[in-house]
């Protein structure tokens, strides 16, 4: 309050000497993408001088990376645009693997045409997304209980149905399954292959030196994994930022109440946040299961919190209202960095878990920070 | 005279066994200010929700512009034109000033297949519409949480006004604030009702009430204790209406004044 109180004898100018000009770099210490920006420049400095010389950054070990970031990217987008409204979703992890094993149930087991079990697992798992924002709504209760449920539902199912149908719980058979079908083309397809073809045959890149693939370049194209990522980090920042659904996306997490009150569907933004997250991990399985071949009921464990730590890692508040696509896609980059980059410098891998611990205190510490000088109390 | 824009008429609204309302009554005409009082627990909050659109009344009339009319939500009390503006709900603190300003009515362009938030347009008129209200902001990306509480409400008016507001229902907007920021609000609301606005203005300051209303009504256990024009009443009488009279005056005598 004290902030507030008039100045003695202060003249009613039309600029408020009480208010300081905001400086440059304030104003750039506010952007939700602060901390991702400066924690990618120090990751690749860092692994630059620890890793420069061990092939970390030629091409296949730039594919290397961006493909492992370009996961993190996806799951993250849909996590940042749900914190921003306000919730989360511990259900991503379990998702992944109830997807996957749902493309494969329809599509290997029960013989569906690929697309078909594709979209049927599409259907099922937005629906579980609604249901999951549906009971928040409705009860009013924190997401992190609802969906902390969903986790135990989702990973109990997608480990019995394929047990009890076929006693086991890894199927494979997806690749032969998925020849030549048009949908499942869309998740597993290498793009401009051409480009790189060209590029190995100039020396640009190196190609196979010996084998049945010799004289090939290393990289057959950019994997469909990156092009999802980028197409949904790109669709999601531009939502969040730009549409009118976005600012209904940043009212329901800043201030439901507040944001009813003007008009803005609260209830159905959070539904739609949550069928968002669902989509996300239903696009991350597509891609991991047709890559593999095989799905795996024990896939995407812990994933629900890798993704949470980029989108906080990107500038997202975890209590809601204020975050960035960008950011939480930088920090889905700074993931992949570290974890390949560790594995690129010769360190031993366990140590990555501790490097995502401190980052995420940091992270944590310097949102507070940032959303102080936002709200404007010091 | 002119005709009241909203008129409610024998309001009652019970929340299960509880009487919350028991027959209210109250109108608002453009261009002035009615002030609504009473102490906690009169049944103001609940009377303005009924207004606007909020709670539906267990029973009684409400009449917009002559013509009978039932709000289900406060989109369509909204959408008839009645604005409220609460307390600490006003604004959302970690969003811009203009995102707060046309938050659920942004205007839109068309680029390509895409409709964007014009911004442009938004923050340009949320620049004047402001300056219009006295208020000089920083820039339009300015966070609302960087102004203060008076500014807020301020924003939150002109919001209102700009949306084209035919009754503006102000509940205790200046209960949290300073002197300054208090006389602030005071004039952004005589500026509100020259234009030709119904104002209701929910207060228990008396002093507050006095400095902008030309009608008075005190709610008092879920009833209207009655209606005084401005003139015919004095600060101790309403605030003997509103405090329940005799107690309050053996208060003040031994406080020493005017509370």
């Amino acid at each position: 309050m004290s902030d507030n109180a008039p100045a003695a004898g202060g003249p009613d100018a039309n600029s408020d000497e009480r208010v300081k000009e905001m400086g440059g770099l304030r104003k750039w210490l506010i952007r939700p993408e602060l901390g991702g920006i400066v924690g990618v420049i120090a990751v690749f400095t860092f692994f630059g001088i620890l890793a420069g010389d061990s092939g970390m950054f030629s091409a296949q070990g730039i594919m290397n990376w961006g493909q492992i970031s370009a996961q993190f990217m996806i799951i993250a987008v849909g996590a940042c645009m749900l914190m921003v409204a306000g919730e989360f979703d511990l259900s991503v992890g379990s998702m992944i693997g109830f997807a996957g094993i749902s493309i494969a149930m329809f599509g290997v087991v029960w013989g569906l045409p690929m697309w078909i079990a594709i979209l049927i697992t599409f259907a099922i798992c937005l629906s579980i997304g609604a249901i999951n924002g549906f009971i928040v709504v409705r009860t009013g209760l924190p997401s992190f209980i609802v969906t902390l449920a969903f986790l135990f539902i989702l990973r109990g199912f997608t480990i019995f149905v394929p047990q009890t149908v076929e006693n086991r719980t890894i199927i494979g058979g997806i690749e032969e399954a998925a020849e030549g079908d048009w949908l499942a083309a869309i998740f597993n397809t290498d793009l401009a292959g051409w480009l790189f073809v060209w590029l190995g045959n100039n020396g640009i890149i190196d190609t196979f030196s010996r084998g049945s693939r010799e004289g090939e370049p290393v990289i057959s194209g950019i994997p469909m994994l990156i092009v999802w990522a980028i197409v949904l980090v790109i669709i999601g920042h531009i939502i969040l930022t730009r549409t009118r659904f976005g600012n209904w996306i940043f009212a329901a997490g800043g201030d439901a109440q507040a944001a009813r009150y003007v008009g803005v569907p609260v209830d159905r933004v959070k539904i739609i946040m949550f069928m968002t997250t669902a989509f996300c991990a239903t696009v991350f399985a597509c891609v991991q299961v047709f890559e593999f071949g095989s799905a795996a009921a024990d896939r995407g464990i812990l994933k629900e919190f890798e993704a949470i730590i980029a989108v906080v890692i990107g500038g997202a508040l975890l209590t809601g209202g204020y975050g960035s696509v960008m950011g939480a896609a930088l920090g889905a980059l700074i993931f992949g960095v570290v974890q390949q980059g560790l594995f690129f410098a010769d360190v031993e891998s366990s140590l990555f878990r501790v490097f995502l611990g401190i980052i995420l205190l940091f992270a944590v510490v310097l949102n507070t920070y940032i959303r102080r000088i936002i709200t404007g109390e010091r | 005279m002119t005709e009241p824009i909203v008129k409610m008429i024998d309001i009652k609204k019970h929340f299960g066994p509880v009487i919350a309302l028991n027959g209210v009554s109250f109108d608002v005409k453009p261009g002035e200010c009615h002030c609504l009082l009473g102490d906690n627990g009169a049944g103001k909050s609940t009377f303005i929700k009924t207004m606007s659109g909020v709670h539906k009344p267990t029973s009684g009339q409400i009449m917009f512009e002559g013509k009978e009319m039932s709000f289900n939500s406060p989109r369509d009390s909204m959408e008839a034109g009645i604005a409220t503006v609460y307390q600490d709900l006003a604004m959302i603190s970690l969003m811009s000033v203009t995102r707060n300003f046309w938050m659920g009515r942004e205007p839109v362009k068309r680029v390509g297949p895409f409709k964007l938030i014009d911004f442009d347009m938004a923050n340009s008129t949320t620049m004047a519409e402001m300056k219009k209200m006295g208020i000089n902001l920083r820039s339009p990306d300015q966070a609302v949480g960087t102004l203060s509480g008076g500014e807020r409400q301020t924003v939150a008016i002109a919001r209102a006004v700009y949306f084209g507001a035919k009754v503006l229902i102000l509940d205790e907007p200046t209960s949290a604030l300073g002197v300054r920021q208090t006389a602030n609000v005071l004039a952004t609301v005589d500026r509100v009702r020259k234009s030709g606005i119904g104002v209701v203005f929910i207060t228990h300051n008396v002093r507050h009430a006095l400095a902008v209303g030309d009608r008075f009504t005190v709610l008092n256990r879920g009833k209207t204790l009655g209606t005084a024009v401005r003139g015919e009443i004095t600060p101790e009488e309403l605030q003997d209406m509103m405090a329940g009279g005799q107690e309050m005056a053996k208060l003040e005598g031994s406080l020493g004044g005017t509370v």
